[in-house]
């Protein structure tokens, strides 16, 4: 029992390390003094005064932050309703494919996912005249065919551990079935939107490869712009910005889990 | 001094029964899960649909509250015809077999639910949620969430909830199911006491045959999708209509045999699996020389090591196995056809001096009025 736990102890110490020794060697190397990122030169804050002067980075990081924060309520308002077709429809012909078809999204490379979307919007373009051009509109559709899949399975999963009865229960009380909606079953998943959107926040503001192929020109997002910094050289200023990023998307994950572990208890 | 006794309504002739059940069947593709049930419940009453899992019961009870249209017949409450009331629009709570509370409401407000959806003036939905909280001894758990009570206090939450409205009809769906063997027991005499007081009829479903026995007024036994028998709990356990029934309410022993005497105020029996010749002192409507299956409950047979004085009704066998429970012993004694036959002693002394024991060879004798004839 002993040197099994030891065992284990010292594999997840080893696993520990290996995912998070990179990350943790950026974050200190973003409070180097030298210009030479790989040159230790004493502990300073310079870079982060750096980078919050610099425009094109301030730029980028609003538009990174108005995308996601549209596309996580876009995605939670699409996926609850996806979800909640695919728990409470019961059987209907082709309800495999239907749910498949929502969580392709999810294993969907992104390269693929981002090439076709860029081919709709050109011909969509031509055809209707909108979206004219690409920029943010773009950007937020795109984000949201992929963050709705991932909020539509949270909620579905929540929606499944619902005992039934319980919307039974409130119609027998005299609740209409729209009323009984807002009453019963969206506080009981409201859990399950609030991780949802959190993680849809969340990857909307990681995502590079999606938005680089549906950004127009000035829309740049903080992804974006950091990756065509980077190919000229990693400045330490990269490494001050990626740490907040690193701070804010282990924010939105901490917070979605705990959302998510509230609920579990609630059951 | 004569005690006056008022004849229950469903042995009234004429009286006009509360829900009529016509006809209803159920299907669910090419299941049929209700059988073309026909039912009368009367008011005041609390009747016990009493059936295993899949019998079909716990659709009937949906059915009545709503959540199941019919394939076919009609369903009439208080002379009104269901057909297209939604369940929100019903005179019928339910009280669930989950329970079904809100985990995100606390116990007053899951108790307020129903009155706030009629829109209750808020000064008296506060007066009857206190009211309920008294009269289910709930007041200290008023701002509590269900998830931090006991399995008991949920159940008092549920019923307390289901009865606000002051429904005319009330539906449970396994009501005791959750709780343990004790609490189940107080619980029992607790809700035919509620159901007293309040005046409203009760519907429960239940698969437990105990309790079914104390709580009803009448039990409707249900396997297949059919209703087979409807009576009062007694009559239901002493003169079971068929040989389901019999062998569903409680556990009872079961001769094949054939009628070879059949008079106006007796018959008798051959059986050759039991070994001896059965007397009934009653007339039976049947075929001459039909097959007939009789039954004896296990509590009706006298166990004696000498041989009983009586030609008919007894059975001689070898004590296989003792099971000793405390209040009763439960003997399964083999007789010579092979065929195993259950007796139940009550324990009325402490030391018995001289104990059946395993092997002992004993007879089993029951009187003609004890047994019954089952011809389905």
């Amino acid at each position: 029992m002993t040197r099994n736990s030891k065992f284990l102890s010292i594999s997840s110490l080893l696993g520990f390390i290996f995912l998070y020794a990179p990350i943790l060697s950026l974050i200190i190397y973003s409070f180097n003094k030298s210009k030479l990122v790989t040159v230790w030169g004493g502990w300073s804050v310079k870079w982060y005064v750096e980078l919050f002067s610099n425009q094109q980075i301030i730029d980028a990081a609003m538009v990174s932050l108005k995308v996601a924060f549209i596309t996580a309520t876009l995605s939670v308002i699409l996926g609850v309703l996806a979800g909640y077709v695919l728990s409470r429809m019961g059987k209907f012909p082709g309800k495999l494919i239907v749910s498949g078809w929502i969580s392709a999204p999810l294993i969907m490379p992104e390269v693929i996912t981002g090439l076709s979307l860029l081919l709709l919007f050109v011909s969509l373009e031509n055809l209707i005249g909108w979206p004219a051009g690409r920029g943010i509109t773009t950007i937020i559709i795109a984000h949201t065919t992929f963050c709705m899949a991932y909020v539509a399975v949270i909620v579905q999963s929540r929606l499944s551990q619902m005992d039934d009865s319980l919307e039974e229960a409130a119609m027998d009380l005299g609740a209409k079935p729209h009323s009984l909606f807002f009453l019963v079953t969206l506080p009981i998943i409201s859990p399950a939107i609030i991780s949802g959107w959190l993680l849809a926040f969340t990857m909307s503001l990681d995502d590079l490869v999606i938005a680089s192929f549906v950004s127009g020109p000035g829309n740049s997002t903080l992804p974006m712009v950091i990756f065509s910094k980077i190919r000229l050289g990693v400045s330490p200023e990269v490494n001050a910005l990626a740490t907040i990023m690193i701070l804010i998307v282990a924010i939105g994950v901490v917070a979605a889990m705990w959302q998510m572990r509230k609920k579990e208890n609630a059951l | 001094m004569t005690q006056e006794t008022t004849m229950p309504l469903w042995k009234q002739d004429g009286a006009k029964p509360f829900i009529q059940i016509k006809n209803v069947t159920k299907k669910f593709g090419e299941f049929t899960a209700v059988d073309n049930v026909s039912l009368d419940i009367y008011e005041n009453e609390l009747f016990c649909l009493l059936g295993g899992s899949g019998s079909g019961k716990s659709t009937l009870l949906r059915i009545l509250a709503g959540f199941e249209d019919l394939t076919s017949g009609q369903v009439l409450i208080d002379g009104v015809d269901m057909a297209n009331i939604e369940p929100w629009n019903r005179p019928i709570n339910m009280m669930f077999q989950s329970y079904a509370l809100f985990p995100h409401m606390t116990v007053a407000k899951n108790i307020a639910f129903g009155l706030k959806r009629d829109k209750v003036p808020k000064k008296e939905i506060n007066e009857r949620v206190d009211e309920m909280l008294t009269m289910m001894q709930i007041e200290a758990f008023a701002d509590r969430k269900p998830d931090q009570l006991s399995g008991g206090q949920r159940q008092r939450v549920a019923l307390a909830r289901s009865l606000i409205k002051r429904p005319k009809l009330l539906l449970l769906d396994e009501p005791l199911g959750a709780l343990d063997k004790k609490l189940r027991e107080e619980t029992q005499f607790e809700l035919v006491n509620i159901q007293d007081k309040l005046g409203v009829t009760f519907v429960v479903v239940t698969h437990d045959q105990e309790e079914a026995m104390t709580l009803a007024t009448r039990i409707g036994v249900m396997g297949n999708g059919v209703i087979t028998q409807v009576d009062e709990p007694r009559d239901v356990y002493e003169y079971p209509s068929s040989r389901f029934v019999a062998e569903f309410v409680g556990s009872i022993n079961l001769f094949e045999g054939r009628i070879y005497e059949d008079e106006v105020e007796h018959v008798k029996i051959k059986s050759k699996e039991a070994g001896c010749n059965f007397f009934v002192n009653h007339g039976i409507s049947c075929a001459p020389n039909q097959k007939v299956t009789v039954a004896v409950r296990p509590e009706k047979m006298k166990v004696t090591r000498r041989k009983p004085d009586q030609e008919y009704n007894c059975l001689h066998g070898q004590i296989i196995d003792i099971a000793y429970m405390g209040n009763l012993s439960i003997f399964r004694v083999k007789l010579e056809s092979g065929i195993i036959v259950r007796v139940t002693l009550p324990n009325l002394v402490r030391e018995n001096r001289n104990p059946l024991t395993w092997d002992d060879f004993v007879y089993l004798a029951w009187d003609d009025d004890s047994s019954v004839v089952l011809t389905s």
